[in-house]
């Protein structure tokens, strides 16, 4: 069963870091050379970073309590919108207006899931007691 | 300044693994929001100081709306939850896609040695998720909200299946090209073109799939919403992003593959199956008549009895119904009867509804079972009783080949010595089946919509209360 679990998540992970690092991988070189200008761009320590996350994620994802689903799933969702870095960048860079409004729409919408996504979440964890208040009488 | 900024990210991804490893206990739940939270401000006021950033106002400006929208959406009642998650995960495509396309075009018209070919796939990927996130979430959302204009039911067409697949394909297709010649005249153009199949595909995606669906779509669409992140991160050279994306992005892909191995279906089979469309309903067999009880009969078997299990679906969402049974709950407590909620995965609308429902309803989460811990214990259970759940209760699922649910895990209600089911009319359930538990020599039903059904055997209950 543990076996048939882990070809199962293993499966689709190793086919998209097949997909995303070996046409990086057959234009390597030149890429390489031309991006030389700016500072060295270590895709392949990033594909080691996805895959790992992506083990530690599974492993600690599934010891998450089953009555905690629904928080468990708007924690993620805040967590994922970590994206807000990347619209920030875009956002606030010297870059011309209409790129830095689709940063800004960007920036919006992550800010709006961290926002919503935590609150919920802390919302609903309230809710989970073992013992009502006052039940003890 | 540099290494300062990646020593912080550093922090807040640990910081990450940490809010969903407290996760693992009610108890410890809430030091992971606040681990996250932490996180989160780290990240944001580590990208924020960095000397790129030169303009504020706009950035100020989006925050102020994140908290002036996200505010309100944290406040929904509680049974809107599915469609509000969906909708989140409607931004976080949306916000991928964004940010994949303002890059591309950056990228194109000042500096296209960028372009890389890794860039470019990376890209690619981050827009054709992000945006068919986007659009699938938002159906999804309407379809949760019961929107009027979105259809409820799922919708078939006869080569449904070959277009979608032959859309992705086409998308595929040109995201190839654009990622050999990134830098094209024509590239700018077919971006677009890319974008929009995404954006449609989305719509197409979540059309023909049915309300039973939902927590595994929820689910899946959970997890692309994390992969157009890890891919942002590919994009900008954030590990930072990729980490977090990947945590998301495995959190999705696990609750999918519990959500579906709780129905005992496969991704394929729920997304290009269009499940619920099963509308040949048989008729009902002669000789197969619903036996309705009387509330008073109901109230006095459950009085009686010393293990009663309820079980909880949909139904009870819809109904509103979460707090009567909390009385219910308080009644039978208070003769010393124990009493346990089964949990089905999939019973609600996404994952972990049930439990999030009854814990505002204020009873203790160490009375929620799930399926496998409580099946053991039906045989003693003296009365089941099945709140607006259907099809997680049919023991067809056990034996009938030829059933749609046919293999798919049950909560045991047909064991216990009575089972009483409450049922807004005599019309069968999302899958369009006849559920065999309403017919067996032991079951009676209480007719009526549920909230209204377990007021009244509160009532009853509360009536004869202190009499022994």
């Amino acid at each position: 069963m543990a076996r048939r679990s882990i070809t199962a998540l293993g499966a689709p992970l190793l086919a998209w870091t097949l997909l995303v690092a070996l046409p990086a991988g057959t234009r390597a070189q030149e890429a390489g050379q031309a991006a030389h200008a700016e500072q060295p761009f270590d895709y392949w320590s990033m594909v080691f970073v996805f895959l790992l996350a992506t083990f530690i994620g599974i492993g600690v994802v599934r010891r998450v309590s089953r009555l905690l689903h629904t928080p468990l799933m708007s924690i993620t969702n805040a967590i994922s919108a970590i994206a807000v870095v990347g619209s920030i960048i875009v956002t606030g860079s010297d870059y011309p207006p209409t790129i830095r409004f689709m940063g800004a729409i960007a920036l919006f919408a992550s800010m709006t899931n961290i926002v919503s996504g935590f609150l919920i979440t802390d919302r609903m964890l309230k809710m989970f007691k073992t013992k009502r208040e006052g039940e003890q009488q | 300044m540099g290494s300062l900024v990646q020593l912080t990210y550093l922090v807040a991804a640990a910081l990450f693994v940490f809010a969903l490893h407290w996760m693992n206990d009610p108890k410890t739940a809430r030091r992971g929001v606040y681990s996250g939270v932490a996180a989160m401000l780290l990240a944001v006021v580590a990208t924020w100081v960095q000397p790129v950033v030169v303009h504020h106002g706009w950035i100020i400006l989006a925050i102020i709306a994140g908290f002036i929208v996200g505010i309100p959406l944290s406040l929904v009642p509680l049974t809107a939850v599915p469609q509000r998650t969906a909708l989140s995960h409607a931004f976080g495509g949306l916000a991928a896609g964004l940010v994949g396309t303002a890059k591309y075009y950056l990228w194109y018209g000042e500096g296209p040695e960028n372009l890389t070919a890794f860039r470019m796939t990376a890209i690619i990927a981050e827009i054709i998720l992000g945006y068919l996130t986007f659009t699938g979430s938002l159906m999804a959302a309407g379809k949760l909200q019961e929107v009027k204009w979105i259809p409820q039911r799922p919708v078939t067409y006869r080569g449904q299946n070959v277009m979608n697949i032959g859309l992705l394909v086409v998308a595929a297709v040109i995201g190839v090209w654009l990622i050999i010649n990134p830098t094209d005249v024509l590239a700018p153009k077919m971006f677009p073109a890319v974008i929009g199949l995404a954006l449609l595909f989305g719509v197409l995606l979540v059309i023909p799939i049915g309300g039973a669906d939902m927590p595994t779509v929820i689910s899946i669409l959970n997890s692309y919403a994390g992969l157009s992140a890890v891919a942002m991160g590919f994009v900008l050279d954030n590990k930072l992003l990729i980490t977090a994306g990947a945590l998301d992005g495995s959190s999705g892909l696990i609750l999918s593959i519990i959500m579906c191995r709780a129905m005992n279906r496969s991704f394929v089979n729920v997304l290009f199956g269009a499940f619920g469309q099963v509308q040949t309903a048989k008729q009902l067999e002669p000789g197969k008549v619903y036996k309705p009880e009387t509330i008073e009969g109901a109230a006095q078997v459950l009085e009686q009895a010393n293990l009663v299990v309820i079980i909880p679906g949909y139904g009870m969402a819809v109904a509103q119904a979460q707090h009567k049974v909390r009385e219910l709950y308080d009644q039978l407590k208070k003769r010393g009867i124990t009493v346990k909620f089964a949990i089905h995965p999939v019973a609600g609308r996404m994952p972990g509804h049930m439990n999030v429902l009854l814990a505002e309803a204020d009873i203790p989460y160490t009375d929620l079972v799930e399926m496998g811990d409580v099946n053991p214990d039906m045989p003693q259970c003296d009365v089941a009783l099945v709140v607006g759940a259907n099809d997680v209760v049919n023991p067809v699922a056990r034996y009938d080949k030829t059933s749609p649910i046919y293999g798919m895990p049950i909560v045991d209600a047909d064991k216990a010595k009575t089972v009483y089911a409450i049922k807004r009319s005599t019309r069968p359930g999302f899958a369009g089946i006849d559920n065999e538990l309403y017919f067996q020599d032991r079951t009676w039903m209480l007719f009526g919509d549920a909230k209204k059904v377990i007021g009244d055997l509160v009532k009853q209950l509360s009536d004869t209360g202190g009499i022994h």
